[in-house]
């Protein structure tokens, strides 16, 4: 097994910007994504905020190349995929073994949810065409095959924490020495289906979500699509740029609790976190920021709160949800966190935890709620915790 | 809690058990245990579940997939596997399917045009049935669920012997689990560190083997 | 009553209950039944689906659906004339 698995390029579209550039703008003028509902009819539109990427599917389609009749899902991936390589800008690449991880959890949903409203009206009605890319895996072939990935594809759909597995799995390839080049992260795009099952779970905010607040309510919604190009250090010498950081350690493990609640003592998240840094070989002092997961959910914050509580101590690591920012971006949000993590170290800068007036009364620390620039910022803690129990962390460090 | 790499990458993994779940039949080991060939998938599992008198009575609420993916997990370890040699974050889940979770967000989807149901929305990620697994048997080791068009051996044999070698885990429950409408297969793998009488080598040639004896 | 507790039977899926088991006082979340947060968000569906009526609040849930009797008491209070 080798040593490094280093991140040579970033992408990431979302509700805040269709590109890092636009994210980091908006990241550093505290601009937060939510808004009222524009690209999805529903009957929730007036109730419940979202976090849409700005563009409707003719235009997503412009920056992505690919036809406008093909998921959300995929367009936002194929954008935020296509990036990522390009800022790595590898040379020689056709020459490497390379690799197509992407997580997502609603697949071609937003075509298919459409076909079906027309299908149960009447069978003769509805485009089959719509429905042809409905299953996960056929987002990530699409992506892969347009970026000319030639060894390996697969799809992780695990959840929240999707992207994160996708991501760590990706760096266990590199390391096996089965793959040199790995382009890893997820995506999602908004749909009725995900709006109406999560609303019936009663855990959505009617206004902006408040991570890490005493009176949070809830999340809000988000689409996005994140993804870190990770490669072996075997062929540092064909990188044109200085790599961003390396990805130092990462661990899953399940809550085993409940299939959509979090144990009330964090069990699952500070297993993952304590794991994570173990991979690492670092202890809880060296991390500088946490990105939490800070969905603004009841049950994630205090979770999540209780399991910092119980591994580290003061003076805390500076930590934020930027997911007060982007809002839940689910099969995503482990890969658009991971970019923003690794800016964090790039830029030594810390994002601010929106809308937090009332810190916890469980915790003894609070997130920063100022965007902080010239950081030393060594290493960087990010956190994805999915339904099912499944909880990821990921550890981030400066090279 | 610190895990180091397994060096000793010769270190023999077994598979010391395996059920299957297939056209009304459930084998485990290779041996029919149960028939209903006549019954509907839902009928299928409730009347396994009563037979096998699994006292389990969240099971009801669960979807097909978790039903299948729970009983499979049941009989794959009864009588074969003794949790107590391992510590709950030893164990791990390593399971993959074509149909995701299809079959529940179909059912739901019906369901949004009258009243929502939370109870069928939890099951719409193919992930649950894992959790659902985890729950049941306090496993608190890795988990990973893949989207595949058809099994894959090979990459299943390669991840699982990954964990192992660095010492993420000591035993796995892994396989396929894929159901969607009365269409379903689920076979699954203990794979252990450990020889018993009845074990074979855990790599790609028994893992094909097993995947294809049970197909009726 | 006995009404009730066959739909939250059927509901709920707890097919090895019969409504005899369940006892009008009983506590149904925590001890008694056992029904966690997943349940409680059904039997709101089940209030809406069977009388109609909304229950918007979450934190209410707690006190209505404590037993059966504190449900088919919110039902008489809220139910919708028709």
């Amino acid at each position: 097994m080798s040593a490094s698995v280093l991140i040579a390029g970033v992408g990431v579209i979302s509700a805040i910007g269709k590109n890092v550039a636009e994210s980091l703008d908006a990241l550093e003028s505290g601009k937060a994504g939510m808004g009222q509902m524009h690209f999805i009819d529903s009957a929730l539109s007036d109730k419940l905020p979202v976090a849409e990427v700005n563009l409707n599917n003719k235009q997503l389609s412009v920056l992505s190349g690919l036809s406008p009749q093909i998921s959300r899902t995929t367009q936002l991936s194929m954008i935020a995929a296509k990036e990522a390589l390009a800022d790595a800008a590898i040379e020689n690449f056709d020459e490497l073994r390379t690799g197509f991880i992407s997580a997502n959890s609603v697949g071609g949903m937003d075509r298919t949810e459409n076909f079906f409203s027309d299908f149960l009206r009447d069978p003769s009605k509805g485009r089959l065409r719509d429905v042809v890319h409905h299953e996960c895996g056929s987002a990530s072939e699409l992506v892969a095959d347009d970026l000319g990935i030639r060894n390996y594809v697969t799809t992780i759909s695990t959840a929240c924490s999707s992207s994160a597995n996708a991501i760590f799995f990706g760096a266990r390839l590199i390391k096996h020495n089965m793959l040199d080049l790995v382009i890893a992260g997820g995506t999602d795009a908004l749909t009725k289906f995900t709006l109406n099952g999560f609303n019936t779970l009663m855990i959505l905010d009617q206004e902006f979500c408040k991570p890490f607040d005493e009176n949070r309510k809830g999340l809000n919604l988000g689409e996005g699509a994140g993804y870190v190009v990770l490669v072996s250090d075997r062929i540092l010498s064909s990188l044109k740029k200085d790599p961003y950081c390396s990805l130092s350690g990462y661990y899953n493990a399940n809550d085993a609790f409940h299939q959509t609640a979090s144990s009330p003592g964090g069990t699952g998240s500070l297993m993952a976190m304590r794991g994570a840094l173990a991979e690492s070989g670092l202890s809880a002092t060296d991390i500088s920021y946490i990105n939490l997961h800070g969905t603004g959910t009841h049950n994630n914050d205090i979770s999540e709160g209780t399991a910092i509580k119980e591994l580290f101590s003061s003076p805390y690591p500076k930590m934020s949800s930027t997911k007060s920012f982007t809002g839940h971006t689910l099969g995503a949000s482990g890969g658009i966190e991971a970019v923003f993590s690794v800016l964090s170290i790039r830029h030594g800068i810390v994002y601010p935890n929106l809308r937090l007036t009332t810190p916890m009364k469980e915790l003894p620390f609070i997130p920063e709620t100022k965007f902080l620039k010239n950081q030393t910022i060594n290493h960087v803690l990010s956190n994805s915790f999915g339904f099912g129990g499944n909880c990821s962390s990921l550890i981030f460090s400066k090279l | 809690m610190s895990k180091q790499p397994d060096r000793n990458l010769s270190s023999e993994k077994y598979i010391t058990a395996n059920c299957a779940i297939d056209n009304g039949v459930v084998y485990v080991n290779g041996a029919s245990v149960f028939e209903n060939k006549t019954a509907s998938i839902s009928e299928f599992l409730d009347k396994a579940y009563q037979h096998f008198e699994i006292g389990y009575p969240k099971f009801y609420k669960m979807d097909n997939l978790s039903k299948l993916g729970v009983l499979g997990t049941d009989l794959l370890l009864k009588n074969n596997f003794n949790a107590h040699n391992y510590k709950p974050d030893e164990i791990g889940v390593v399971l993959m399917n074509a149909s995701a979770s299809l079959d529940t967000d179909i059912k739901y989807y019906k369901t949004v045009n009258d009243i929502p149901s939370p109870a069928l929305f939890v099951y719409t990620l193919p992930n649950i049935m894992i959790g659902e697994i985890c729950i049941k048997n306090n496993f608190k080791g890795e988990n990973a669920f893949f989207v595949f068009k058809s099994f894959d051996g090979t990459f299943m044999a390669r991840y699982v012997n990954n964990l192992f070698a660095e010492n993420v885990i000591q035993a796995c429950i892994c396989g396929w689990a894929e159901l969607l409408g009365e269409n379903y297969k689920v076979v699954l793998y203990l794979v252990e560190k450990k020889q018993t009488n009845q074990s074979s080598l855990f790599n790609e040639e028994n893992i094909k083997k097993m995947y294809r004896t049970n197909n009726g | 009553m006995s009404d009730l507790k066959k739909q939250i039977i059927v509901q709920l899926n707890l097919k090895d209950l019969k409504p005899e088991d369940i006892g009008d006082d009983q506590p149904l979340f925590v001890e008694g039944l056992g029904l966690d947060s997943i349940d409680a968000l059904e039997l709101i569906v089940l209030l809406q689906q069977e009388y109609k009526i909304k229950l918007s609040n979450a934190e209410d849930g707690p006190k209505v659906f404590q037993s059966v009797r504190t449900m088919a008491q919110y039902i008489k209070e809220h139910q919708v004339q028709k």
